[in-house]
């Protein structure tokens, strides 16, 4: 994370920290933090996305259904066995990641279009499956309701401005994370394996592992991502879990810019948010995106906040020391 | 006995419009190596055209049903072929040289485009088709088979055989084949390379387009939205007969049709639409080449 990126966070988080402060003073302020904390939870299941379909590379376009096993799964244990929201959070996302590896096994190895289309089916099988009341347990059509608020050190939450600390605080979690992430091996071993497969795999990339490793990286944060959902709505169905929901999070991540984690969460808010500033603006809003995508692909197909892979420079090789053989400067 | 054979015809004619959507997924993967994910919204689109040229002219009345109908689908079909140059143009031409991502990408923002800019024209409600059409049936070996229903099989399997003569037996498409196994050998033999894509994306839509009035004229009813799930389905066939292979593509949305008809009937009808999708996963990790499909290699 180069300085500059750290100032824009340091002034964001600043000015995040403050809106709900500022909401009393507004007579619609409260309404603001709600959009806010909408926009938060997109941010989350985009940078989940993200980590899959931008680092990557993998075109995953059924990710509402982790987002959903994640939601029902806090639900469930929440409604059924009494165990408090927050404390479903590792268990959701440890369900939502193994369901990631059981579907993502067999078509992982997919190439980019055909996967495409395998993960939007297996989205749907999921939604269905929770319409049908799947092992009596999803409640079908009508979902699961009555799911308890949360409760933090004791402290009860359950307004908008106590959610937009619960939501935010855990974004700037996962920003950090994923940037750290992006540094790691296995992140840099992602981007070899977008960029070229077969050079990955020569280079010593298990890339049939790390492509699983991925998806259920991505389907654990989804999963966490979902049981704050499923705390925030105390009720859940399954028609927010489509393949509209996951259109859009794939949309935000192209747009934003693949792998770029400020793009992203950037594309998260002005799909989420612009559609609230402009109201007339709401119906016609995934026309405007469509467009933008089929556009963006022919004149800035790398998204409009992208990343700046960290290039190597001569410098900052260590200089060698006496008596080593003379070395060509790189470009 | 009967209610099986009753499902079967059912089946046959729902794959039929399987068949004629699938038909137009396979041609474009032929000669672009692309899923053209707008495809099932050109669909939708000769299902909402149709309707409107239905109530506001009226030709069924003019002409009597059989020209009326005829001279319609032509119209629908002409338009729809309009609107598949159109989007080759807009949305993949200017992405054919670039990642392959790209093209899918760009696909996908057309088809997202399409099917809200129908939404903001039509409404987001379902439409209803206006009764043209007699609901008779007639008796079969004592099968009760609705005229439509044949009318449907029929009118798929004339469209399919007319395509299947053109690709097989003129010129134009022996170049349309040759474009399919090898572009720039193709280009190298004198063939307008862009004007066989052009031509692709006439003939796919125009197909889809008709499969889009025979659904609206067959249910009835048509939304905004059902270009997904007929997309889906119709690409589902396309992989079950072989992406590519015309003749597989014709084979597979038939099998499809009887599959989920018969699955629908004997195992569940809430699970009707999650049979389709599991038969294309199925299909893509035990035989992704598909029944017809030959080439593998560089396809998965």
């Amino acid at each position: 994370m180069n300085r500059r990126l750290a100032l824009i966070y340091g002034i964001a988080a600043a000015a995040l920290a403050v809106v709900p402060l500022l909401a009393g003073l507004s007579p619609d302020g409260r309404y603001w933090v709600e959009v806010l904390n909408n926009v938060g939870l997109y941010a989350l299941l985009a940078l989940s996305l993200n980590v899959i379909l931008g680092d990557a590379g993998l075109f995953n376009m059924g990710h509402a259904a982790f987002y959903a096993v994640g939601a029902y799964t806090a639900a469930i244990f929440n409604t059924r066995l009494g165990v408090p929201i927050l404390w479903t959070l590792p268990l959701s996302g440890a369900v939502a990641a193994l369901f990631a590896v059981l579907v993502a096994r067999p078509v992982v190895h997919l190439r980019g279009d055909y996967l495409l289309i395998v993960t939007i089916g297996m989205g749907e099988i999921v939604r269905i499956a929770l319409v049908n009341n799947v092992f009596g347990l999803t409640g079908g059509a009508n979902g699961i309701i009555g799911i308890a608020r949360p409760s933090l050190f004791g402290h009860r939450i359950r307004r908008s401005e106590e959610f937009f600390y619960l939501i935010w605080g855990f974004v700037a979690l996962t920003v950090f994370l994923f940037h750290r992430l992006a540094r790691s091996r296995f992140g840099r071993a992602l981007n070899y394996l977008r960029e070229d497969e077969i050079a990955a795999e020569g280079s010593g990339v298990p890339t049939a592992r790390h492509r699983l490793k991925v998806f259920a990286l991505g389907a654990a944060w989804a999963g966490m991502t979902g049981t704050l959902f499923a705390a925030k709505m105390t009720s859940i169905s399954p028609e927010s879990f489509g393949v509209g929901e996951s259109v859009q999070l794939f949309a935000m991540v192209i747009l934003g810019g693949s792998g770029s984690i400020p793009g992203v969460v950037a594309g998260a808010a002005m799909l989420t948010g612009l559609s609230e500033v402009f109201r007339g603006f709401a119906s016609a809003r995934m026309l405007v995106v469509g467009a933008a995508m089929v556009l963006m692909m022919a004149v800035r197909p790398q998204g409009l906040f992208p990343v700046h892979l960290p290039r190597f420079r001569a410098a900052d090789l260590p200089s060698p020391g006496p008596g080593a053989p003379e070395r060509e400067a790189l470009p | 006995m009967r209610p099986f054979l009753e499902q079967c015809t059912n089946g046959l004619a729902v794959g039929s419009i399987y068949a004629l959507i699938a038909l137009g997924y396979t041609m474009v993967y032929g000669v672009l190596k692309l899923i053209n994910f707008a495809h099932g919204d050109l669909f939708t689109y000769g299902a909402y055209l149709g309707m409107t040229l239905l109530t506001s002219l009226l030709l069924h009345e003019r002409l009597g049903i059989g020209p009326g109908l005829l001279v319609l689908a032509l119209m629908v079909m002409g338009l729809v072929a309009l609107l598949g140059v159109l989007l080759e143009r807009v949305a993949y031409r200017p992405v054919r040289s670039s990642p392959r991502l790209n093209a899918v990408v760009s696909a996908l923002g057309a088809s997202i485009f399409l099917q809200n800019g129908l939404m903001l024209v039509y409404g987001a409600r379902y439409q209803v088709y206006p009764d043209v059409l007699p609901q008779t049936a007639f008796s079969i070996l004592g099968l009760h088979v609705p005229v439509l229903r044949v009318g449907v099989v029929l009118a798929s399997v004339a469209m399919m055989a007319v395509l299947y003569f053109f690709v097989q037996r003129t010129r134009l498409g022996a170049a349309v084949r040759a474009v399919a196994i090898d572009p720039d050998a193709a280009r190298l033999m004198g063939i307008d390379v862009n004007k066989i894509i052009m031509l692709v994306f006439v003939i796919g839509p125009a197909l889809g387009g008709a499969a889009g009035l025979l659904v609206g004229l067959y249910y009835g009813q048509i939304s905004f939205t059902m270009g997904w799930t007929y997309g889906m389905k119709a690409f589902t066939a396309a992989i079950l007969g072989g992406i590519g292979n015309i003749p597989g593509a014709m084979l597979g949305g038939l099998l499809l049709g009887l599959i989920e008809a018969l699955g629908a009937a004997y195992l569940s009808m809430a699970w009707r639409d999650a049979i389709a999708y599991g038969v294309l996963i199925l299909i893509l990790i035990v035989r992704p080449s598909g029944l017809l499909g030959e080439r593998v290699a560089d396809k998965v």
